[in-house]
């Protein structure tokens, strides 16, 4: 009996502990959409509910902060990025899981490094020779170092995976005359299909939230991306309460709907180990 | 020899855009230079000065401020939550997990936005202070004492969520006899953590402390939206000072040298880290 009691009180305190971290959580962002519906001059700082919801500050922050060039911006980087470093990265996770080849532990560890590195220590030259060549402020310049950035990442989540196909599907592939650039896109790819997505969920996610590199090497406000746009418009309205917090709704909004149906897989990737 | 063609051009953009801007800070790092005229070669003399000026110094032992509030904080706390639950099934923790990683995939520009609200005159650590009968206003981000822990803090919201879910789930794949054997042994709940739980969440934990770490050392979006380093210089991170120094006071070489000292640092942690946590006792 006593037994049965302290089991149900230990799974109530349980619950209880879990449910106010979720709170927590979500309260900086639930007092975010509150006072993105206040009216505008009524806005609080604090948490409170509004008496009347006003949506007005939705249209104001559109106009405002210029976010229908933001969120296009934001969403060809993105759809740019995801494909072009998913497809390098399983291109390359291919050769590092499936293949021997001299040279093989020398370039992994130059991938390797790629996954270690902060991006401070490249932003400096990037910026500098970007600008050089003419490619600061245009999406390539942002594009093309963000896809480099998260291929190792991409590298080693696709050769683990590869590496843990059952060789005999390879085999009978092989065997059935299937060279390796079908075996690949036949067999291999449509077996990680989980993986793959986990990695597209990533590189979204990132690639959306990314902010020195778009801070940086973006700052034309055509090719500007959310975040960094959102930061200037920060700058520039941190009175204008209601409208600054719309403007953050409008930002989070594409990540949120992506989260809630991927968020397995986000939180899969993400805890996989490595250090982006 | 196939290999290298599916190898080329993942090879051809990270020798572009990730290899060569490298080796080319590591270069700068050595150079006085605005970014317009042409530099002159200084030798170590910018690394030298990471050395002997107190402000550069300063940066890193922020860094180390918010290690504490990012990494040390969080895991003990998730720590303490997971040996108080340990291994048992928690129904709806799909549920938990989705919720607690929310904060995860939400641009950090927008947890600054919501956080300034919260650190506002009038917001809820300041309700909270009155709540808990100390009517204190504190102007917490622009305040020198405050302004750096309440940087912190947002991490350690940030950051906890992660590391309970990570404990959470490794807690789970922990061979439920063992704990059935403690049990057995009359061990203690501090002995059941110490000898069961612990050494069963190995790998969780080299996860947890590197990206904590790694998140504390980086650190760069918080503290340009919420303070820029200030008041005065009391929340100034090295990632910061790199972007400061390198595209507005215009001394590219000495933020490349920072940008070089923080790369090294956050590479010998995490090889650290990696060595530890695969070291059997």
């Amino acid at each position: 009996m006593t037994a049965v009691k302290a089991r149900a009180l230990r799974s109530g305190a349980t619950h209880a502990i879990l449910l106010l971290f979720s709170f927590l959580a979500l309260l900086p962002f639930v007092s975010i959409l509150l006072i993105s519906v206040y009216p505008a001059d009524q806005a609080p700082s604090g948490l409170a509910l509004p008496h009347s919801i006003d949506l007005a500050n939705y249209s104001r922050a559109w106009q405002a902060g210029n976010f229908a060039t933001l969120l296009r911006s934001s969403t060809i980087v993105a759809v740019c990025v995801v494909t072009l470093a998913s497809v390098l990265c399983i291109l390359s996770g291919y050769a590092f899981g499936t293949m021997n080849f001299p040279g093989k532990s020398v370039l992994f560890i130059l991938f390797l490094l790629g996954l270690l590195l902060p991006f401070e220590a490249v932003i400096i030259p990037l910026y500098y020779d970007e600008r050089s060549v003419g490619l600061t402020n245009t999406y390539a310049g942002l594009i093309l170092p963000e896809a480099a950035l998260f291929l190792s990442f991409g590298t080693f989540w696709m050769r683990a995976h590869f590496l843990s196909t059952p060789r005999p599907l390879v085999e009978a592939a092989r065997l059935d005359g299937s060279n390796s650039w079908s075996t690949l896109w036949r067999i291999l790819v449509p077996n990680a299909r989980a993986p793959i997505s986990a990695m597209l969920v990533l590189f979204f996610i990132w690639s959306w939230n990314e902010f020195l590199l778009a801070l940086v090497l973006a700052q034309d406000p055509q090719v500007q991306t959310a975040p960094a746009g959102l930061s200037f418009f920060f700058g520039e309205h941190t009175t204008d309460t209601s409208t600054l917090a719309a403007a953050a709704v409008i930002v989070t909004t594409p990540v949120l709907i992506v989260y809630v149906f991927l968020q397995r897989r986000f939180i899969q990737g993400v805890t996989s180990g490595s250090v982006r | 020899m196939v290999a290298y063609l599916y190898l080329a051009p993942a090879l051809i953009l990270i020798s572009l855009f990730v290899l060569f801007p490298l080796l080319h800070t590591v270069y700068l790092s050595f150079f006085r230079w605005d970014g317009v005229t042409v530099g002159t070669w200084v030798g170590m003399r910018n690394y030298q000065q990471i050395v002997d000026d107190p402000q550069l110094r300063a940066l890193f032992a922020h860094s180390l401020v918010l290690v504490l509030f990012y990494a040390v904080l969080p895991i003990m706390f998730a720590l303490l939550i997971t040996a108080l639950f340990a291994r048992r099934t928690i129904r709806g923790m799909t549920f938990y997990r989705a919720v607690l990683f929310v904060p995860q995939a939400v641009s950090l520009v927008v947890v600054a936005v919501a956080w300034q609200w919260v650190y506002a005159a009038s917001g809820v650590a300041n309700q909270f202070l009155g709540f808990l009968g100390l009517n204190r206003h504190i102007a917490w981000l622009g305040d020198f004492n405050w302004a750096l822990p309440a940087i912190g803090l947002i991490g350690s919201w940030l950051l906890t969520g992660l590391c309970l879910v990570l404990f959470l789930s490794g807690v789970q794949k922990i061979d439920a006899e063992l704990y059935e054997a403690a049990r057995m042994d009359g061990a203690s709940a501090w002995h059941e953590f110490r000898h069961v739980t612990l050494p069963g969440l190995r790998a969780e934990l080299s996860v947890a402390v590197t990206l904590t770490v790694v998140a504390a050392l980086k650190s760069f979006d918080l503290v340009y939206v919420l303070t820029k380093g200030g008041p005065g210089t009391s929340t100034s991170v090295p990632g910061l000072e790199i972007f400061e120094r390198a595209f507005i006071r215009q001394q590219v070489g000495s933020a490349a040298s920072l940008g070089v000292v923080l790369t090294l640092l956050i590479l010998s942690v995490t090889i650290l880290i990696d060595r530890l946590s695969k070291d059997p006792q």
